[in-house]
């Protein structure tokens, strides 16, 4: 093997390369960013998510899901599905139009962009003469009906998008039929909604937006029926036998027409303002569904008292005397109902109703008692409070992964146990290699455990620190009791609640050990626990300790955050991982490190002030130490000088949200003001590009020094059993590395597991290494007699790994910002070094040892370094001879946020946060590769197909 | 003049005792001078402390000889621990003062204090419209001082002149070292870090490649200041912009054989204190490291020779035929890298 290892460029090792490292962005996880358009087909049983920044995705059974991305990056307006087809419309805030088809190939369906068409007016005419406000694919499946804010509908062939002109309905041909006394031209602008009938396709709704709607016979192309609301419409619903639709209207009210073949100019059945009788907000769109016992099922969006809940997001649902109005936490994008689509079925009889909320899908059982929530198996809102942090597990013994999934489970009893209703397309993925878990901390205190092993990014068990302290927010407070009579019925659902209690309780640091079922978490105000997995639920103490980083320092006084005051007396903790032990630092700077040794029961934190080792079997502080240099003024004061900055940074983009939110407000408005704001908005930007000119940036060339700012931050700490004094005996050991370039050896000495309890842990300096060129020490490692990185804590025992090599001589790893450094063991001498800021300019921001397979041979595996630079470059590195074998460009440089949220797993796959919400899962690995692979077969299209129903409902517009 | 005397070799005494013999026996008592003396290699080397004085008297076989000059006219440069070459001058040079070539007298400190500051390297091989200059941060305690900054430079393409972007020397702080050498000034483009170059590289990308290399740093600059560029005799051309030498080698890692050496010798620095004792210099693991780096010395260096840029190479170059960039019609996809600094600097 060391053969393969020279440099140089050996075909031999360059084949090797081939056969071991390969990257690819397989997946992303999480919640779309800024979702703005729904779309289901019943047929395919697929439901299309569409954003503003032009991607679409399309979600079906767990582990079915498709993605594309429009070319143009614009708002993704509407999407529609073209009944009985794998084939889907979207329109695009650009008035573009696109047709996507799911095609298989080799084996899988894949997501294409087929045609894209932007609908022209005869020259001269004004942009509004065809800006397209709804969409209506025929059930012929040839044709597209295109309402217009000109009033026009115009029909389009597919999947060709030729205009048939010969067919345009003109506001001038509806109005021929119609009495001139209530209605006139200007009845006819903007098309609000289109619905074809639901038993004749020849028959279609058309209705405008001042509150006209009209009957349409494609046949004989002319208005047989037609009906006059007094109200502005919002949108339309066909019920499910044709003889009757409703209408919903900005007032907040709804109506019910009757259709018949004597009256040609019905009144309204029922006119009714749900929340009145005060004024009420707009009804954005409603359904009416049929059921067996005949009471229907009458859910709308929107339509709250105007004055003291308008700010609420909700979707009513009434069934007889049973009312609820489900109150989301952010915006709703767009809802849909799924119900039986078989075409000769009597009755709607809905089963769910699922609503895309800006933040969160939400899935409500409607057969059930209660109408309880269904848990989505797929796009969780990870940020239902902002990740802090996240932590990789690979490979989970099955004993841990199920106590983890049976304390979740008794969170999850408020759940529905309703399949999973959106289950189209299979899943040809083979089953996920092994059990692996990401852990994400938040901002709220919480630690989320998500099942990561496949595609589908699964919560399951929520872990809440808040326990064990004393916080301003009192747990007994419900906000959501509610009286009985309490009106409007509002009832909140879904679990994104971006508001955090106390910033202090912030997740920053997380270590599981897999073996043992221990977990330590560490949080912002200066806050270590450990834990332990406990399959019932228990009340008690928390054995709390203080940990002075300062010790004899003076004269040092923290301006930052007070520490977090503790529940005096037992706590009573649910099933799952329950604290024991709370360390607290003082001053109560946040966690930059922790490290945890499950064999040796020690936990090691530092600080922007030093770090400490505890013991947690004797709950016992081993010792502190202070890495503060005496001058360094700013950490000292904690946070406060930063938050100056964040604050004014926040309002920046508070600005920055508000102008871009006024300006596609305006785009909106009229189209003959979108130049004028484009050409506003590029003379602003070249304003500002010019003032950039004026001011060039510069950056200051100068060397670190110790007295540098922040030198003390423990960036990194570590534990092996090396050898540090002499090669002779090896003992256990603590290795930390500082923001300065100092790197701390520490010789530990552990008492034999008889005589653990009697005998304290002790602990001496032996080695402290100041790295020359002071730059942040990012990771520390040591390799045995074989060069290999040493095992786990408990790996060892658990015969998971071969036990490290004590015989040859070990070597140590420093990771810095700017270079790697191998040093000989116990004598530190230096012995091989990559450089790599000094040759490539860019910089270590994540490492982590990552074992590779070959996709060839099942025999041959080898550890390499995984590396991701502050370019956003992946690198990996080999051991122990540290050379670059590959670099790929992996996330933008710009994309700060993604940068940092990069975490790595044991073999070569990494998850890093694309936008809030969304994780993006890549591998460098040829052999470990957790990808979607779907088929979506074309179910049998039944003969009398225009019985069915268009595939999706017009996405409300003004949504 | 001349004059003789004895000294005890087993009691030589202090140095301010000898210097005040020195000065009573040349009768010159309040006028400062250096005393030298020639070792047994012929080198000149200074007696001004006890150390050299015992080291001058127990090598002294038979006779000590010794060299009194006036501080003020004092020659520096004849002392130090110089080649065999230079060992029959020594005597001349001290005694006829203005036949040496060396005209500006710098007055410097005595040899032992010196430490240089920063220099110019690398003048043979670099194009005459480029300066390599090595600034010597360690050991000092001034601040590098000097900032960067975007900007955009001229560049000679096949299709005539093109905008591209650079990076550029911006300020220069008072009292810094990048000041005090005047060897970098406001304008200068950086074209180079360490061996490495900087085109196609963001400004952060180059500071981070700077401050990296902060405790030895080698920028190549075209100074915006063209006119006291080092004109070389070997080349003929250099002001008329027909310059031929094309670029600096494109090859990635350029790093020359200077270079090479100043990083093994001023990079590893790191320190270790064991068991709360004292800071030590880590040293180097000798056998161990063995194929690794010296097998990618020998890489680099094979690699400049390739390059042609060696001057003793030229003449080879020309005899054997073997290759050489310089006279090569220019290929396309070299062309434009190809840079022309008089014409630039217009």
């Amino acid at each position: 093997m060391r053969r393969f290892l020279r440099p140089g460029h050996d075909p031999v090792r360059e084949r090797l390369k081939r056969d071991l490292f390969q990257f690819n962005k397989t997946v992303e996880h999480g919640f779309p960013h800024q979702p703005s358009a729904l779309g289901y087909s019943p047929f395919l049983r697929l439901m299309a998510i569409g954003t503003r920044s032009g991607a679409i995705k399309l979600y079906g059974a767990p582990g079915v899901e498709f993605m594309g991305l429009h070319e143009e990056n614009n708002t993704v307006m509407q999407i529609h599905f073209i009944p009985d087809q794998c084939q889907l419309v979207t329109l695009l805030d650009d008035n573009s139009l696109h047709l996507w088809s799911l095609k298989q190939h080799g084996g899988t369906s894949e997501l294409r962009e087929e045609h894209r068409f932007t609908l022209k007016g005869p020259p001269g005419s004004p942009p509004s003469a065809t800006q397209v406000t709804a969409v209506l694919p025929h059930s012929s499946r040839e044709v597209l009906y295109l309402g217009t804010e000109s009033g026009n509908i115009f029909v389009v062939e597919l999947p060709s998008f030729r205009v048939l002109e010969d067919r345009t309905i003109t506001p001038e041909a509806v109005l021929q039929r119609i009495p001139e006394d209530n209605c006139n031209r200007r009845s006819c602008e903007l098309v609000e909604a289109l619905r074809e009938h639901p038993k004749n396709p020849d028959q279609i709704l058309i209705g405008y937006s001042r509150g006209l709607i009209v009957l349409w016979d494609l046949q004989n192309n002319k208005a047989t029926h037609h009906f006059l609301g007094s109200q502005q419409l919002e949108n339309l619903y066909w019920q499910r036998d044709g003889s009757k639709f409703i209408s919903c209207h900005y007032d907040g009210s709804y109506s019910q027409w009757p259709v018949s073949s004597d009256n040609r100019q019905a009144e309204p059945l029922e006119n009714t303002v749900p929340y009145g009788p005060f004024p009420c907000k707009a009804i954005s769109k409603i359904y009416w569904q049929t059921t067996k016992n005949g009471l229907p099922y009458i859910i709308f969006q929107g339509g709250m008292p105007r004055a003291s809940y308008g700010d609420r997001h909700s979707i009513s649902v009434i069934h007889g005397s049973q009312q609820t109005a489900f109150d989301f936490t952010s915006r709703v994008i767009d809802f849909f109902i799924i119900f039986s689509s078989d075409p000769a079925a009597e009755f709607d009889d809905p089963s769910a109703l699922v609503v895309l909320a800006e933040e969160e899908l939400v899935v409500i059982d409607l057969k059930s008692a209660g109408w309880p929530a269904v848990h989505p198996p797929y796009l969780a809102s990870l940020h239902c409070s902002a990740i802090t942090c996240s932590h990789h597990v690979s490979n989970i013994p099955l004993k841990l992964w199920e106590r983890i999934i049976s304390a979740g489970s008794k969170q999850n009893i408020h759940y529905s146990s309703m399949p999973w209703p959106i289950d189209g397309g299979t899943n040809i993925a083979p089953d996920p290699p092994q059990r692996d878990l990401l852990l994400t901390g938040h901002e709220d205190g919480t630690v989320r455990f998500w099942d990561a092993s496949g595609v589908c990014l699964h919560l399951l068990y929520k872990l809440s620190t808040v326990r064990v302290f004393l916080t301003d927010a009192d747990p007994n407070d419900n906000m959501n009791t509610l009286g009985e009579d309490e009106w409007p019925p509002l009832r909140k659902v879904g679990t994104f609640d971006p508001y955090s209690d106390d910033p202090r309780l912030g997740i920053q640091k997380i270590y599981l050990c897999k073996y043992s079922g221990y977990l330590a978490v560490a949080g912002t105000a200066g806050q270590v626990l450990v834990m332990e997995l406990n399959d019932e639920d228990a009340e008690h103490v928390v054995d709390h300790a203080e940990a002075d980083l300062l010790q004899d320092q003076e004269g040092y006084r923290w301006k930052g955050h007070e520490k977090l005051k503790t529940r005096d007396g037992p706590v009573r903790f649910e099933a799952g991982f329950q604290p024991f032990v709370l360390v607290q630092c003082q001053p109560p700077a946040v966690v930059t490190s922790l490290a945890l040794h499950s064999e040796w029961r020690l936990v090691a934190f530092g600080t922007s002030h030093g770090f400490g080792l505890f013991d947690h079997q004797q709950k016992r502080l081993v010792f502190v130490k202070c890495t503060l240099h005496p001058s360094d003024q700013l950490a000292l004061e904690g946070p406060l000088s930063r938050v100056k900055s964040l604050k004014k940074s926040l309002r920046q983009s508070f600005r920055r949200i508000r102008r871009s939110r006024v300006s596609s407000r305006k785009r909106r408005g009229g189209g003959g003001n979108a130049s004028e704001v484009q050409e506003a908005n590029a003379k602003f930007d070249q304003d500002v590009l010019q003032e950039m000119e004026l001011a060039p940036v510069q950056r200051k060339i100068e060397a670190r020094s110790a007295e540098d700012s922040f030198t003390g931050f423990v960036r990194t700490l570590y534990f092996a059993d090396t050898f540090l004094r002499d090669s002779s005996r090896h003992c256990p050991s603590l290795w930390a590395g500082t923001n300065g370039g100092t790197v701390y050896a520490f010789c530990l000495r552990v008492p034999p597991a008889e005589r653990r309890m009697d005998e304290p842990v002790r602990a001496e300096q032996a080695k402290e290494i100041q790295l020359m060129h002071r730059a942040p020490v990012v990771g520390i490692l040591v390799l045995d007699g074989r060069s290999t990185p040493l095992p786990e804590p408990l790996e060892v025992a658990h015969d998971l790994s071969k036990s490290p090599d004590m015989q040859g001589s070990h070597q140590l790893l420093v990771v810095s910002e700017e270079q790697f450094k191998v040093f000989t063991l116990p004598k530190v001498s230096s012995k091989l070094k990559l450089k790599l800021t000094a040759l490539e300019g860019c910089r270590v921001r994540k490492v982590t040892v990552a074992n590779f397979g070959s996709c060839k041979t099942d025999d041959y595996s080898e550890n390499d370094l995984a590396v991701l630079t502050n370019l956003g470059d992946i690198q990996i590195i080999s051991l122990p001879f540290l050379k670059l074998q590959i670099r790929y460009p992996c996330i933008r440089k710009e994309d700060v946020s993604g940068i940092a949220s990069c975490v790595f797993t044991k073999y070569g796959q990494g998850f890093y946060l694309i936008s809030p919400s969304e994780f993006e899962r890549f591998s460098l690995s040829t052999k470990w590769l957790v990808e979607p692979r779907c088929i979506v077969d074309m179910p049998e299209v039944t003969t009398n197909n225009h019985v069915h129903k268009p595939g999706t409902e017009n996405a409300a517009r003004k949504s | 003049e001349f004059r003789r005397f004895s000294l005890e070799r087993s009691k030589p005494g202090k140095f301010e005792e000898f210097y005040g013999l020195l000065q009573h026996v040349h009768k010159i008592p309040n006028v400062d001078v250096l005393v030298g003396y020639t070792d047994i290699h012929g080198d000149l080397l200074p007696i001004n402390n006890d150390d050299n004085y015992h080291k001058a008297v127990s090598t002294a076989n038979p006779l000590l000889r010794i060299f009194i000059q006036r501080k003020e006219d004092a020659d520096y440069s004849a002392f130090g621990t110089d080649t065999m070459t230079r060992k029959k001058n020594v005597l001349s040079n001290v005694l006829r003062p203005d036949n040496h070539k060396k005209k500006p007298h710098i007055v410097i400190s005595m040899p032992q204090d010196f430490r240089p500051v920063s220099s110019i390297i690398d003048v043979d091989i670099l194009p005459e419209t480029h300066r390599r200059v090595r600034l010597y941060k360690y050991g000092t305690d001034k601040p590098l001082g000097f900032y960067i900054r975007d900007g955009s430079s001229v560049r000679v393409t096949p299709h005539g002149l093109e905008k591209v972007p650079g990076i550029f020397i911006s300020r220069l702080v008072p009292g810094g070292l990048a000041q005090s050498t005047g060897l970098l000034a406001v304008n200068d483009e950086v074209l180079e870090v360490n061996g490495i170059e900087v085109s196609g590289k963001s400004l952060d990308q180059v500071t981070d490649m700077m401050i990296a290399n902060s405790r030895n740093l080698i920028i190549t600059v075209r100074p915006a200041n063209q006119r006291n560029n080092v004109v070389r005799n070997s080349r003929t051309s250099g002001s008329s912009g027909q310059s031929t030498e094309s670029s600096l080698p494109s090859s990635t890692p350029n790093i020359l054989g200077s270079l090479l050496q100043g990083e093994e010798e001023s990079d590893e620095e790191d320190i270790i204190i064991e068991d709360s004792g004292e800071p030590q210099q880590i040293p180097k693991a000798t056998p161990a490291s063995e194929s690794i780096e010296s097998l990618s010395q020998i890489e680099l260096l094979h690699e400049s020779t390739q390059n042609g840029f060696l001057p003793s190479s030229e003449n080879l170059n020309h005899s054997t035929g073997s290759i050489s960039m310089e006279y090569e019609a220019p290929e396309p996809g070299r062309k434009s890298l190809e840079e022309d600094g008089t014409i630039i600097t217009l």
